[in-house]
């Protein structure tokens, strides 16, 4: 298992758009992919997990990938959450 | 008699026309037990597949009306119809429970659905209509129904709804549909957003009275001031009919006015720029045809969060602002914080006079760590547009000298890891405290430019806490003493061949702006919905002559005196 701490940087936090990009990107990859927001969890590969999660920029997200290319999805997943996306 | 129902102006215009209620029976389908799980998830299968279609079908209609950023929530539409919280879970449902598709999807979607209405955010709120869209749309097609509550509309038509989703907004027939009323949503609804994009009036959160409105009324929208009369007196409908014309001139007037370069009459240029506080900003800034930004606060990136932002996350913020920027300059303002701004993860201790104690600038010599971080963001990201760095509440010139001294180390530092730095960047500060207008000779020789922050200067100047308001009657920006530091801060500027601007409100004040002109200034950052006004403004007035005026109001006695000239003036003008 892998796992990684990440603050969300854009703006209108993490709904739409982005979380369609991120939701493809994890469910491109085999391993299971979940995040962790304080107490609250989803399923990385759900736009709806993410939108329930209520991600807004500050926010610290765990992602933990447990699973085949473990460490490449965390790296790229992560990656993902740090950038800021036309909208 | 006519009544008045107020709610959120989500979409500017003013409309006039008969009421349309839209009948939106939202019927829960019952728990039925469905004897083959097997059949029943087949069913299921079948309806998300036609609802596809339907879905994929508007999309393209948007995307060829509205372009493909709007059409890209038909997009999500499609993506939710493959979330594993969705359709799998409504499956599972079925297996587990032994009910039928329609009940199971609804079970799954409203739960959801209430967990995003229980947000704080509401753009995150927002998005429970996106699941109710789609999942109403299968259960529809579950139940062999029609989905678009929208029927065929034969004359012009103000709609009423509870809540448009964003597929009947989408297919509004704009022929006869001239705005809508709906009784929930908020400015960041997606119906509020569509409406915006198809320049239609909007009013949205009227509340449970709008529930009223019967269809075949004569409805007045005032999707300006975020008003709706229904069955209005004759009077008021004479009286709407001329706002109406006068709005629609007036938007005209304005929007011949977004290309065009802010110019007086005598062909004196000057910039008219924004204020932003964040990258949502942006968007306003760009349509209403800024010549830059002459402010950027970044107090955002900092607030809400329990640590610091590192160098990366600043960096790719201020590197975006520019490029969407184009090339328009970008003054960023470095970290205005402490005194009354706080922050959780940034222990200071407390101070009697939060306003006169260690805050922007002091703080961040103080805290070289902070400081160094945001400039070596500022200086990488200076190499993707045209970039201003502004140090705040600078009052003597040794602070500005030790700034760049550190700005001057960090750009070594950059420079000697291979790090592009732009060559033009320019370096400035903001004239917010009256010793620094006062000796604004010595500092304009060590600066490339000046933006007066006038909110803070007149607080400063007059000793009247803004937020307090038994002392408002002293937030004079007109007052002789204001206009003179100001005037005194623009000339050292351009005896030293550098630039003057002005951050605070005031430079976007129709009765300050021609007394601002005539002095000299360069630069006028303002909100941007002030942009287009002051634009228009300054191109029906001479700096010439203005120089002149102002001369004489800098002699005046006190703020009403200068008003009632300048008011004066201007009418003779007009």
């Amino acid at each position: 298992m892998a796992t990684g701490t990440f603050t969300v940087i854009h703006p209108q936090g993490f709904h739409a758009r982005p979380s369609k990009l991120f939701v493809e990107k994890a469910s491109s990859f085999p391993c299971k992919v979940t995040l962790h927001k304080g107490s609250k969890k989803a399923n990385g590969k759900s736009s709806l997990g993410l939108l329930t999660l209520g991600i807004a920029a500050g926010d610290e997200i765990t992602v933990e990938t447990e699973g085949e290319q473990e460490e490449q999805a965390l790296q790229e997943l992560g990656a993902m959450l740090t950038k800021i996306y036309e909208e | 008699m006519s009544q008045l129902i107020t709610g959120v102006a989500a979409s500017p215009g003013i409309a006039i026309a008969k009421a349309y209620r839209l009948q939106q029976s939202e019927s829960v389908p019952p728990r039925k037990t469905a004897g083959d799980a097997g059949a029943e998830k087949q069913r299921l299968k079948e309806a998300v597949e036609a609802a596809r279609v339907d879905i994929d079908r508007i999309r393209e209609r948007t995307l060829e009306k509205l372009g493909a950023q709007k059409a890209e929530i038909f997009e999500a539409h499609l993506f939710l119809l493959d979330d594993p919280d969705l359709i799998d879970a409504a499956m599972d449902m079925i297996d587990s429970d032994g009910v039928d598709a329609a009940y199971a999807l609804h079970e799954v979607s409203s739960s959801i659905v209430e967990v995003l209405r229980s947000m704080d955010n509401e753009l995150l709120r927002e998005r429970a209509a996106d699941v109710k869209d789609v999942a109403g749309r299968v259960i529809s097609k579950l139940e062999g129904r029609e989905h678009s509550a929208l029927s065929e509309l034969d004359e012009e038509t103000i709609l009423i709804a509870n809540d448009l989703t964003p597929s009947d907004t989408a297919q509004l027939d704009l022929d006869y549909v001239r705005g809508f009323v709906t009784e929930i949503g908020s400015r960041t609804s997606h119906s509020a957003i569509m409406a915006r994009s198809l320049e239609l009036p909007a009013v949205v959160g009227a509340g449970t009275a709008a529930a009223g409105i019967e269809s075949g009324t004569i409805v007045i929208l005032d999707a300006v001031e975020g008003k709706v009369i229904v069955a209005p007196s004759d009077s008021q409908l004479q009286d709407y009919q001329a706002r109406k014309r006068e709005y629609e001139d007036y938007k005209l007037r304005m929007q011949q006015f977004v290309n065009r370069p802010s110019v007086t009459t005598d062909g004196h240029e000057v910039e008219l720029a924004s204020n932003i506080g964040g990258v949502e900003d942006l968007e306003k800034v760009l349509a209403n045809g800024s010549d830059g930004i002459g402010l950027f606060r970044t107090e955002f990136l900092y607030m809400g969060r329990s640590t610091f932002p590192s160098e990366e996350e600043q960096f790719t913020v201020y590197k975006h602002v520019l490029e969407k920027m184009n090339g328009k300059r970008v003054v960023i303002r470095t970290l205005d914080i402490g005194g009354d701004k706080e922050l959780p993860y940034l222990t200071l201790p407390k101070e009697a006079n939060p306003f006169l104690g260690l805050r922007a600038v002091r703080l961040c010599l103080e805290r070289q760590d902070l400081f160094r971080a945001q400039l070596r963001a500022l200086l990488r990201a200076s190499a993707h547009g045209k970039l201003a760095i502004m140090f705040p509440m600078i009052a003597v010139v040794s602070e500005l000298r030790e700034a760049k001294r550190i700005l001057a180390e960090e750009r070594a530092s950059l420079e000697s890891e291979g790090v592009p730095v732009s060559n033009s960047l320019e370096v400035g500060i903001m004239i917010e405290i009256p010793a620094a207008a006062l000796n604004a000779e010595a500092l304009a020789k060590e600066v490339d430019f000046f933006s007066i922050g006038t909110n803070d200067l007149i607080q400063y100047t007059m000793a009247a806490d803004r937020m307090n308001e038994s002392v408002a009657y002293l937030y004079q920006p007109h007052h002789p003493s204001i206009l003179r530091l100001v005037n005194m801060v623009i000339q050292a500027a351009k005896k030293h061949g550098k630039w003057a601007g002005m951050c605070g409100e005031m430079a976007g004040d129709s009765a300050a702006i021609p007394l601002l002109l005539g002095m000299g200034l360069h630069e006028f950052s303002m909100s941007a919905s002030s942009v287009l006004p002051a634009r228009e403004l300054v191109s029906h007035l001479s700096q010439q002559e203005w120089a002149v005026l102002a001369e004489e109001a800098l002699g005046m006695d006190s703020q009403q005196e200068v008003l009632d000239f300048v008011n004066q003036q201007l009418r003779s003008e007009a």
